[in-house]
């Protein structure tokens, strides 16, 4: 049926790479494949500083990639060798120093630069009509992000990685009637062990990976489909030159593989100055108590997770565990807060009642529930660092509140403004007083 | 440096406003997270990674002192070499518990005797000063004192009843601890506040017992991450060729952006 032969095209440059081009497009759709998605793909042209952090993302995730594959060659799986052969990685392994401190710090800086991408989407819009897969592919990422940096958080075999891994799975068990055993189903023991610690290598290694390099292809095809949003909220495909291109669009390649380059060498040199400088990050990448081998018989005085689960360890802390008198007392309130909390970024798309998309355009209350979340969320992330007693009580005389931790109150207040800012957005941005948004691109 | 870069992208409008809470927010996440050693203040351990005496001087120390009873099972006498000794000055002077240069750097106690004498294992030494900290060492070995409700004789108010009697009195002398004076607390009574002095005098004077430890310490910081000396070095080659990227890759994006009206 298909025996139509393609027209040869002429080759984009000479010599024998431009001839091996001509043969690999006669028999793969390379050059229709590098136009409409690089080449000829039109982007807004006017992106700003928000927009870096997609393509950081990606370089992130390679980064984790490749390092991880290089570290896999020496690891060992087994609960008695793991925490040696990391040390063995970090002493003996040529260059094994450098390549579990790129993987240590891509972890976290992934985080970074996926909380900055995030925060994009939500100032300017992205997750609104026609972008709403578009954003759910993103939610599922990040989700992904989490389920991989916790079981790739167990295997070091440090008393952190043990006793972290612990609270976790500890939270399933919260969960009425089937927690106790879906815990044990999960760590395929009693106890954190040998076999939880090779399932979680299985997962880091190779399922979650599988699952999130579907999921980023995904998220790039439903970017391309519908076109990249830009910080005016506006769509540059509604005003069209003579030639069918968008008037404020510029080809992806070479304006943005151009400008992209300097925001790759600047997160790089960030990343070397942690990597070769101060990898633990004052404890905060890599933390002291995690370089001690877990001891299932010693729990560590403070456990406290890696930085970017805090706001919603700090969530889970806040939520009492006796909510009222006719309610049984279980931890499980706290559970299903802290994951409403990511639950809830799935809804966003149609909670979102404005008419415009972009902050700029929107109305005061729009702005302050949009700063009061982006503070909740920040405060929230350090309190999950910290002790609960780290601002003191309050005076025992007070109602209601006498006796209490300041930072529990403070962290139950910041988790209902988190929810509010969620939750309330279909009245508020349909109240609100939103300004005309303009008819091209600012530039 | 955040502010120039916002600057540089412009157009932020109301996100200003957003952005100085968020930066203020960042500086309170930037205290630190673990502090170490309860509320004794610790002294400053000088660490100097280049400085090969003081690391060879660490060595021996660490060898004839702690390795009786405590381990450095990641490692390995010959990593030594790495410090300026050569294979013969480490077998001479370094291997008391193994003839074997690659072995790890194991001590010769056995665990049964070390669960009669201490109550558990002394715990393994490669890393701990990731785990606690240069200046926590350097505290800690030099705050030992004498005290008779413990069972080993000794308590250390930098680590409060630990297990390890203070096997450096011999040179440090003994010291006791003694109340200076008195403050108000957080609760309105008053507080003691304590302090480590000298009561019989040791084969060392107290700068030259300082001097040891500090090169104990030292010698310790860098077996727990021998890379670091190497780190820095490299770090600056790489963050060099970064920069000159950096303005690289921003003419090229100015001559190319040079169109985009």
């Amino acid at each position: 049926m298909a025996n139509v032969t393609k027209q040869a095209i002429e080759p984009p440059i000479g010599g024998p790479l431009g001839k091996a081009i001509v043969w690999v497009d006669q028999r793969f759709p390379l050059m229709a494949l590098w136009k409409s998605q690089v080449s000829e793909y039109y982007a807004p042209k006017n992106f700003n500083f928000w927009y870096y952090f997609g393509v950081l993302s990606t370089v992130a995730l390679a980064i984790q990639i490749v390092t991880g594959i290089f570290l896999t060659m020496n690891y060992k799986p087994d609960a008695k060798l793991a925490f040696a052969s990391v040390e063995y990685i970090m002493r003996e392994v040529p260059g094994g120093w450098l390549i579990r401190y790129m993987h240590s710090t891509g972890a976290s800086l992934f985080f970074v630069v996926v909380y900055l991408h995030m925060m994009r989407g939500l100032m300017y819009g992205s997750y609104r009509k026609p972008r709403e897969l578009l954003w759910i592919f993103g939610c599922l990422i990040y989700l992904c992000m989490m389920a991989e940096a916790f079981f790739g958080y167990l295997l070091p075999w440090g008393q952190m990685s043990y006793w972290g891994a612990q609270v976790i799975i500890n939270l399933f068990a919260a969960i009425p009637f089937i927690g106790e055993d879906l815990s044990v189903w999960i760590r395929g023991d009693y106890n954190i062990g040998d076999a939880t610690l090779n399932r979680f290598f299985a997962f880091h290694v190779i399922a979650i990976p599988l699952v999130l390099l579907g999921l980023v292809a995904a998220h790039l095809v439903a970017l391309h489909e519908v076109g990249s949003n830009n910080p005016d909220g506006i769509e540059i495909n509604k005003d069209l030159s003579p030639d069918g291109t968008p008037k404020d669009g510029i080809p992806f390649h070479p304006y943005y593989t151009v400008k992209d380059t300097v925001g790759v060498v600047v997160f790089l040199a960030v990343f070397s100055a942690i990597v070769f400088f101060a990898p633990d990050m004052g404890g905060y990448f890599l933390e002291g108590p995690n370089f001690v081998q877990a001891d299932p018989l010693q729990t560590p005085a403070h456990i406290a997770p890696v930085w970017y689960f805090t706001p919603y360890y700090a969530m889970l802390r806040a939520v009492p565990s006796e909510l009222a008198s006719f309610l049984p007392a279980t931890q499980f309130y706290g559970v299903a807060i802290m994951g409403g909390a990511t639950m809830i970024l799935f809804a966003l798309p149609w909670l979102d009642r404005g008419k415009v998309k972009s902050v700029r355009y929107r109305g005061p209350i729009y702005r302050w529930f949009l700063a009061a979340f982006v503070v909740s969320f920040l405060i929230l992330g350090y309190l999950g660092v910290v002790s609960t007693t780290v601002w003191g009580q309050l005076p025992k005389g007070l109602a209601i509140v006498g006796g209490m931790d300041v930072a529990t109150l403070v962290a139950r207040i910041l988790t209902a403004v988190y929810f509010a800012f969620f939750l309330l957005m279909p009245w508020y941005t349909r109240k609100d007083k939103e300004l005309p948004e303009p008819e091209r691109v600012t530039y | 440096m955040k502010t120039a870069r916002f600057t540089l992208c412009g157009n932020l409008h109301a996100l200003r406003s957003i952005s100085a809470v968020a930066l203020t927010t960042f500086t309170l996440l930037a205290a630190p997270a673990w502090a170490s050693g309860g509320e004794v203040p610790l002294d400053k351990a000088t660490i100097n990674l280049n400085d090969q005496a003081s690391l060879q001087r660490g060595a021996r120390n660490f060898v004839n002192y702690c390795l009786n009873c405590h381990n450095a099972a990641f490692m390995r006498y010959s990593a030594l070499t790495k410090i300026g000794l050569n294979e013969q000055q480490i077998r001479d002077n370094l291997m008391f518990t193994s003839d074997k240069f690659s072995d790890m750097m194991v001590s010769a106690l056995d665990p049964q005797d070390a669960k009669d004498w201490f109550g558990g294992l002394p715990p393994d030494l490669t890393l701990v000063a990731r785990v606690r900290g240069s200046d926590w060492l350097y505290t800690f070995l030099r705050s030992f004192h004498r005290d008779d409700a413990s069972p080993t004789g000794w308590n250390n108010p930098v680590f409060k009843n630990v297990g390890m009697p203070h096997v450096l009195h011999d040179l440090q002398g003994t010291q006791v601890l003694t109340k200076a004076a008195e403050k108000p607390g957080h609760d309105g009574q008053m507080e003691p506040v304590m302090k480590l002095a000298v009561d019989r005098a040791g084969t060392m004077t107290a700068a030259e017992y300082d001097r040891f430890v500090a090169d104990l310490v030292n010698y310790m910081t860098y077996m727990a991450e021998p890379a670091r000396a190497e780190r820095g070095q490299i770090g600056i080659l790489v963050l060099f060729f970064l920069v000159v990227a950096f303005f690289v890759s921003l003419w090229l994006k100015h001559e190319y952006w040079k169109d985009v009206k």
